[in-house]
């Protein structure tokens, strides 16, 4: 049955249809249209942002930690141009995204109107496809369309631009079902033949590893549920990258922590040391690879991608799968089964041997101290106080992201919202608002710097308005931290522009937005102040003033290869030459 | 970068990627790339090669079903086996691309380009410029007294030689398509 109606209200109806709850965003001139029908209807929630890239990034919370697709709606000209940037950290993270933008009248398009932007132009590079919809009779399709790219295939942000006339104009509404879709149908299920050969690999294997990654999140729970049974059932170890944690749980025996620039030694020495390396849903990322010529030299790799271009990209392997990673998982479980359970416990047995001589390492171990509060102090003492609880973490970018994801464990898939591939510095404050929109009741933290955190801090705003009882646990070193370190290994401790010279008062900030402000600088006053920060209703800024000069360990140096990790300070002196110093 | 001599260009498109990038050969591939004809479609393929730093070194686009709405796109590119391996991936995975063919790989191809050539010149130069296109089987499809413009389709390697012979007798402009291409037999 086809309806007319208006432009704009077939916005909001085709969002209805796709079962959005709550979109996120802030009006302006040419999108005035669509608020007036938010504005008359019950069924969608409109969260109003502080600013554009704040609501990005809580569509990117919200779609992280649900799996459904995040909805942003935006004003055109500097409305768009705001949301690039939150578009282009969801390409990078295979976020499923639909971002809504008003343009200027189509009649207008072309004269530099005001707050007029070319959007679909600027917006193509980062976004997995746009749409400017100039006809208000293919608005309704262009939408499912976009809920549909969005959310097939490799996930990503998608973007249509609608014009204010076609939001005015009348047209008959397009249903679902009648929208068509089948030009872009990727393949999710992978070659029989292929999944039965990386079976036949893994089954004699001597040092097989799993190398897991955000795909397998994307997938869905079902996935990481295949994996972590595929884990149990043949023994092996299994490593994941920034973007997967939680897709096993860190509690999990076969666990051997994040791999990568600032991953565990063990994980990272089983990554070069592997005869098998089986990646699930990551795409060997130059963070996790080093120097391409020495990485994992020894081993045959699978690559499991549904994404065809992600396959030899970057490394070339010996096996590449084509498919959704909960499909092959599943498949390749099946075969496997039929086929006897084989492994090679002999092999496996002495590989385990030599990864736990690795653990026995212990190479988060950092010098405690009573007088400061050290960061992994911190997140230690957070990580005991909230284990077992309904809890999401996301983190901005730098010294405390890594932190968190070396010293936080995750049990379960998208608890853990952080931004891995643009490394986004203010993606954390407003995340957390998407995330705790989506999960009314559940404990939501951000981990935070005090550099990344006042890039959106204007977000507090909306966390207010919303009740979203947020918290920001902010580890303050007055500095920018990774590049603080970075200037200390590489630029012969000469720190430019990497500290702040005048913070506020994180306190009274809180007191101005009307939230709770909590400081702690004593070690011994901790547990006491995270403990009220849980225990608050509503939204906390805790500022964590912690050791100022901390490195983050263990560090592999640009340009080198997975056995030539920095294990501490010591390690550092001339560790990083000219070649390496290069690169990012 | 220069003073640490690493390579710049295409083919280094990590910072990471410190490979010797002659390690591999550069070859020339040919792709007809099917696509939605759609606004932006162009700018889309063009933007992927220069954000990815592939190259280009002839692009033609026309639409050949109109009740389809398909365009064929077709392009030659140079680079190592692997960047080409990456492009023909990248290519089929913008939503409006239906398919991606890689001519030179699939098997034998005609590739045909047109020309026009406007060559001015006196006397002598003048009788074997039109000696010359008779050879080339060029047409002349505009003269003057003083000057010819010649048509010629055939394969780009004909057009450049016969522009190169064209040179010395007075060459003034040169207009071309681009490649167009098929893949031969059925």
């Amino acid at each position: 049955m086809t309806k007319a109606m208006t432009g704009a209200r077939m916005v909001v109806q085709a969002l209805k249809d796709q079962g959005v709850e709550v979109v996120f965003g802030y009006p302006g001139g040419a999108v005035l249209p669509i608020y007036d029908e938010i504005f008359q209807q019950n069924d969608i929630r409109h969260i109003l942002v502080r600013h554009e890239q704040g609501a990005i990034h809580m569509a990117e919370g919200y779609a992280r930690s649900t799996g459904k697709v995040g909805v942003a709606l935006v004003t055109s000209g500097p409305g768009a141009t705001n949301a690039v940037t939150g578009l282009t950290d969801a390409l990078m993270d295979s976020i499923p995204l639909v971002v809504l933008s008003g343009q200027v009248p189509t009649f207008m398009i072309g004269t530099d109107g005001f707050q007029e932007a070319d959007t679909v132009g600027i917006t193509r590079p980062c976004t997995k496809h746009n749409w400017l919809v100039k006809d208000t009779a293919k608005l309704a399709e262009t939408i499912h369309q976009a809920f549909h790219v969005a959310r097939s295939g490799r996930p990503g942000p998608v973007l249509i631009d609608i014009p204010k006339d076609v939001q005015f104009a009348t047209s008959d509404y397009t249903p679902i079902p009648k929208a068509r879709v089948d030009h872009y149908q990727p393949r999710v299920k992978g070659d029989i033949d292929a999944i039965t050969r990386m079976v036949e690999m893994l089954e004699t294997a001597e040092r097989p590893l799993f190398y897991t990654g955000g795909g397998v999140i994307n997938s869905g729970t079902a996935a990481s549920q295949l994996l972590c049974e595929f884990v149990e059932a043949t023994g092996f170890p299994i490593t994941s990258t920034l973007m997967g944690l939680g897709a096993y749980p860190a509690s999990g025996k076969h666990w051997l922590g994040m791999l990568g620039m600032h991953g565990l030694y063990e994980a990272n020495l089983a990554m070069h040391g592997c005869d098998l390396m089986l990646n699930i849903g990551a795409r060997f990322d130059d963070r996790i690879t080093g120097r391409i010529a020495d990485f994992s030299p020894r081993s045959a790799k699978v690559h499991v991608d549904i994404d065809p271009s992600s396959i030899n990209k970057v490394i070339r392997v010996d096996l590449g799968i084509i498919g959704d990673v909960g499909h092959v998982l599943e498949d390749a479980l099946r075969i496997w089964k039929a086929r006897g359970r084989k492994v090679n416990k002999e092999g496996l047995a002495k590989w385990w041997k030599q990864i736990k001589e690795w653990q026995a390492v212990k190479c988060l171990g950092y010098t405690g101290s009573d007088k400061v509060i050290k960061p992994q102090y911190a997140l230690e003492r957070l990580e005991a106080l909230t284990k077992g609880m309904d809890r999401y973490i996301t983190t901005e970018v730098g010294q405390h992201q890594m932190w968190a994801a070396q010293f936080l464990g995750f049990e379960g898939p998208n608890r853990w919202m952080t931004s891995g591939g643009l490394g986004t510095m203010g993606y954390g404050l407003p995340a957390s608002i998407g995330v705790q929109v989506a999960h009314p009741e559940a404990l939501v933290i951000n981990v935070a710097g005090e550099a990344s955190w006042l890039m959106n801090m204007q977000e507090m705003g909306t966390a207010m308005q919303f009740r979203t009882p947020v918290k920001q646990f902010i580890l303050n070193n007055e500095r920018l931290g990774m590049v603080r370190q970075w200037q200390e290994l590489l630029h012969g401790e000469r720190y430019s522009s990497s500290w702040s010279e005048s913070l506020p008062d994180f306190v009274k900030l809180a007191e101005a937005f009307g939230c709770k402000g909590i400081k702690c600088s004593d070690p011994k006053d901790l547990d006491d102040a995270i403990m009220e920060m849980l225990r608050y209703d509503g939204p906390v800024i805790f500022d964590c003033l912690v050791e100022k000069h901390e490195n983050c360990f263990p560090m592999i140096p640009s340009g080198k290869p997975h056995n030539e990790m920095l294990m501490g300070n010591a390690d550092t002196q001339g560790a990083i030459k000219a070649a390496g110093a290069v690169l990012v | 970068m220069s003073a640490l001599n690493i390579k710049k260009g295409s083919t280094s498109h990590s910072a990471y990627d410190l490979r010797d990038p002659n390690a591999q050969g550069i070859v020339s591939h040919t792709l007809a790339v099917i696509v939605e004809n759609e606004p932006g479609v162009l700018a889309r393929v063009i933007g992927l090669f220069s954000g990815r730093g592939y190259n280009i070194d002839s692009l033609t686009v026309a639409e050949v079903d109109h009740t389809g709405h398909r365009s064929r796109i077709t392009i030659v590119t140079s680079g190592t086996p692997a960047v080409i391996d990456q492009i023909e991936k990248q290519l089929g995975r913008l939503v409006s691309v239906y398919a991606v063919h890689d001519l030179t790989a699939e098997g034998p191809s005609v590739q045909r380009e047109l020309a026009l050539i406007k060559v001015a010149g006196k006397g002598e130069a003048r009788i074997e410029a039109l000696r010359l296109a008779e050879i080339f089987r060029a047409h002349v499809v505009d003269s003057t007294l003083e000057s010819f413009v010649f048509e010629m389709t055939g394969t780009p390697e004909k057009i450049d030689s016969f522009a190169e012979l064209m040179r010395p007798l007075g060459l003034r402009e040169l207009a071309r398509t681009g490649v167009a291409a098929l893949s031969r037999g059925a």
